[in-house]
């Protein structure tokens, strides 16, 4: 783990760090890097990767409407809105 | 009142008129005030909404209408959705937020009559096992002040272990139920992945999460899984099963065959090993039978785990955003720094750490060498629990390493991982996995893990409730 790749890896998250936080981190992902990769150990030839732990199908409700939406309730745990919509800064100028 | 009593007799009390659910609800209040400037256990009290609810729960028990649940206090831990009621997470981006829904098993519970008083303190989006990461600082182990709680569910244990509320909601993704539970000595489950729907449960890992109970006693946390669990057609993924039923073994036998994972046993420190094998050899004069066996990827299990649930941790918290909900930068220039700024001032350390570890794994380039390596030990995990499942009932093993440890004493992440070495195999196989105390290693609680097949909770209520009726370990307490 390298500067070069947190930077990349901060910047695909959407997050910043401080310069105090960056050298914890840094030096926290390397040793977490180290952790995971003791699973390489694990012979895994031709087995399947389980991505879900229940072997069911996930069922699938009818395509009814059962609640209105209300528009104004949701809404308003939004930190900016106007006139219905979310306010975010200009994107396209 | 008796801060200290089952569900079941404070359920009679009721039903006599030796108190009000009003009364009790404001005995339990009374106590929270008391004692949680010390504990930290609740993030926030709702004592206008409890007294009502309560009023409500003597309505019904006037009328005859009470189930065993009617007017019984109980805490929710601060993931799951409340209407109208704060919600946070224990983190700085969601304080504030107020749900405009409520959970399906907050939903459950308040149709059960229960009285909710407020809301437990966790560790920061659940990712922790000490509940050091809370925005609102950590809760404190009743039994020692200076210890941790366990984590992720820690306040809901701490409250359940202080006598402050009879019973609470916590959820698991690693451990999260079961280590706070025997370190605050408690009764916990995690249900069976799909028993309990995840509707307006904040979302840590959504393969992994699973909602479950804290009791004094494996009764009071079946009465309380009996109201949250069954299939909910807002989750996908909940299950369409019926109703927990108490059950034998295999082929209903009564006397159960217990297996002894040598990756668990071997190693313990003597004194935690000792209390450990007396509560095993307990199930063993109650006729049942222990068998030795080998679950050989256990090592593989905290390596895998950490994969998995960062990945999921890193595409779930993309929805904290600064837009739609949650905390926003002041002034952003643009939208990147809007998100940016928002995340970085939202988010701690160690949930900043999982994110981007899960970005790591998910990366071009790493993604096959981590993440379907990890699912592929997934599958070794589950295909050992299975197969050992052909030849025992249930698995008997430790729930955590030692008992509580001093807060602040483990400061490295990955030394705060390993911690989740016992509990995390279970989670990455989806089963269900119960802690119920087993004895105490210098003065501190300690607990036994029981691990059963899928939807096999019965088995595990059955075996717990014997051994509890013939040890008395969860009715001890810490001094008040």
């Amino acid at each position: 783990m390298d500067r070069k790749t947190l930077d990349r890896l901060t910047r695909l998250s959407q997050l910043q760090l401080s310069a105090e936080e960056e050298r914890l981190v840094l030096d926290d992902l390397g040793h977490i890097v180290a952790l995971i990769d003791e699973m390489r150990a694990v012979d895994t030839e031709g087995v399947e990767p389980l991505a879900h732990p229940l072997d069911m199908d996930q069922p699938l409700r009818d395509d009814a409407v059962t609640e209105a939406v209300d528009r104004a309730r949701f809404l308003a745990v939004a930190p900016l809105t106007r006139d219905g919509l979310y306010l975010v800064p200009r994107v396209v100028e | 009142m008796q801060p200290f009593t089952s569900i079941a007799d404070l359920g009679r009390g009721l039903a006599r008129g030796d108190y009000s659910a009003r009364e009790l609800a404001a005995f339990y209040l009374e106590r929270i005030a008391a004692a949680n400037d010390d504990l930290n256990a609740f993030i926030r009290v709702t004592e206008e909404r409890a007294l009502g609810a309560a009023e409500a729960a003597d309505r019904s028990i006037a009328r005859g209408e009470g189930g065993p649940l009617t007017g019984i206090p109980l805490a929710h831990k601060d993931i799951f959705c409340t209407d109208g009621v704060a919600t946070t997470c224990a983190s700085r981006m969601l304080a504030g937020f107020v749900p405009p829904y409520d959970a399906t098993v907050v939903a459950r519970l308040a149709a059960a009559g229960t009285v909710c008083l407020g809301k437990t303190n966790m560790d920061e989006f659940a990712m922790g096992s000490s509940n050091e990461t809370s925005w609102f600082g950590p809760a404190r182990n009743p039994w020692d002040r200076g210890r941790a709680p366990g984590g992720s569910s820690g306040g809901s244990a701490a409250a359940v272990g202080a006598g402050l509320v009879p019973c609470a909601t916590g959820t698991d993704t690693g451990g999260s139920i079961r280590q706070p539970a025997a370190f605050c000595g408690v009764t916990g489950l995690k249900p069976t992945y799909g028993r309990v729907s995840r509707y307006g449960m904040i979302a840590f890992a959504s393969s992994l999460d699973q909602g479950g109970a804290f009791g004094r006693s494996v009764e009071d946390v079946e009465t309380v899984l009996g109201a949250m669990e069954g299939h909910d057609p807002l989750d996908s993924t909940s299950a369409e099963r019926g109703p927990t039923r108490r059950s034998g073994g295999r082929n209903g036998a009564e006397r159960m065959r217990i297996g002894l994972p040598s990756e668990y046993w071997t190693g313990l420190p003597g004194d935690l090993g000792g209390c450990l094998l007396a509560a095993a050899q307990e199930l063993e004069q109650a006729g049942h039978a222990l068998v030795s066996l080998s679950l050989p990827h256990t090592d593989a299990a905290v390596p895998a785990y950490y994969v998995i649930a960062g990945a999921e941790a890193s595409a779930n918290l993309s929805r904290y955003d600064g837009v739609r909900f949650g905390l926003r930068a002041e002034d952003p220039t643009d939208l990147d720094d809007l998100y940016r700024r928002s995340r970085a001032a939202g988010f701690g350390t160690e949930v900043k750490r999982r994110i981007l570890t899960g970005t790591y794994t998910l990366s071009v380039g790493y993604y096959d060498a981590y993440y379907l390596k990890a699912q592929r030990v997934r599958r070794r995990i589950q295909q050992d629990f299975l197969e050992a499942f052909d030849d025992v009932d249930a698995i008997a093993a430790p729930v955590a390493p030692g008992p509580a440890f001093e807060l602040g004493a483990v400061d490295d992440p990955v030394a705060m991982y390993r911690q989740d070495v016992f509990t995390t195999p279970a989670s990455l196989a989806g089963l269900p996995a119960m802690s119920m105390p087993c004895g105490l290693v210098d003065g501190l609680p300690v607990g036994l893990q029981l691990i059963g097949p899928p939807f096999e909770e019965g088995r595990l209520l059955n075996l717990g409730s014997e051994f509890q009726q013939r040890t008395d370990w969860h009715l001890r307490h810490p001094e008040t």
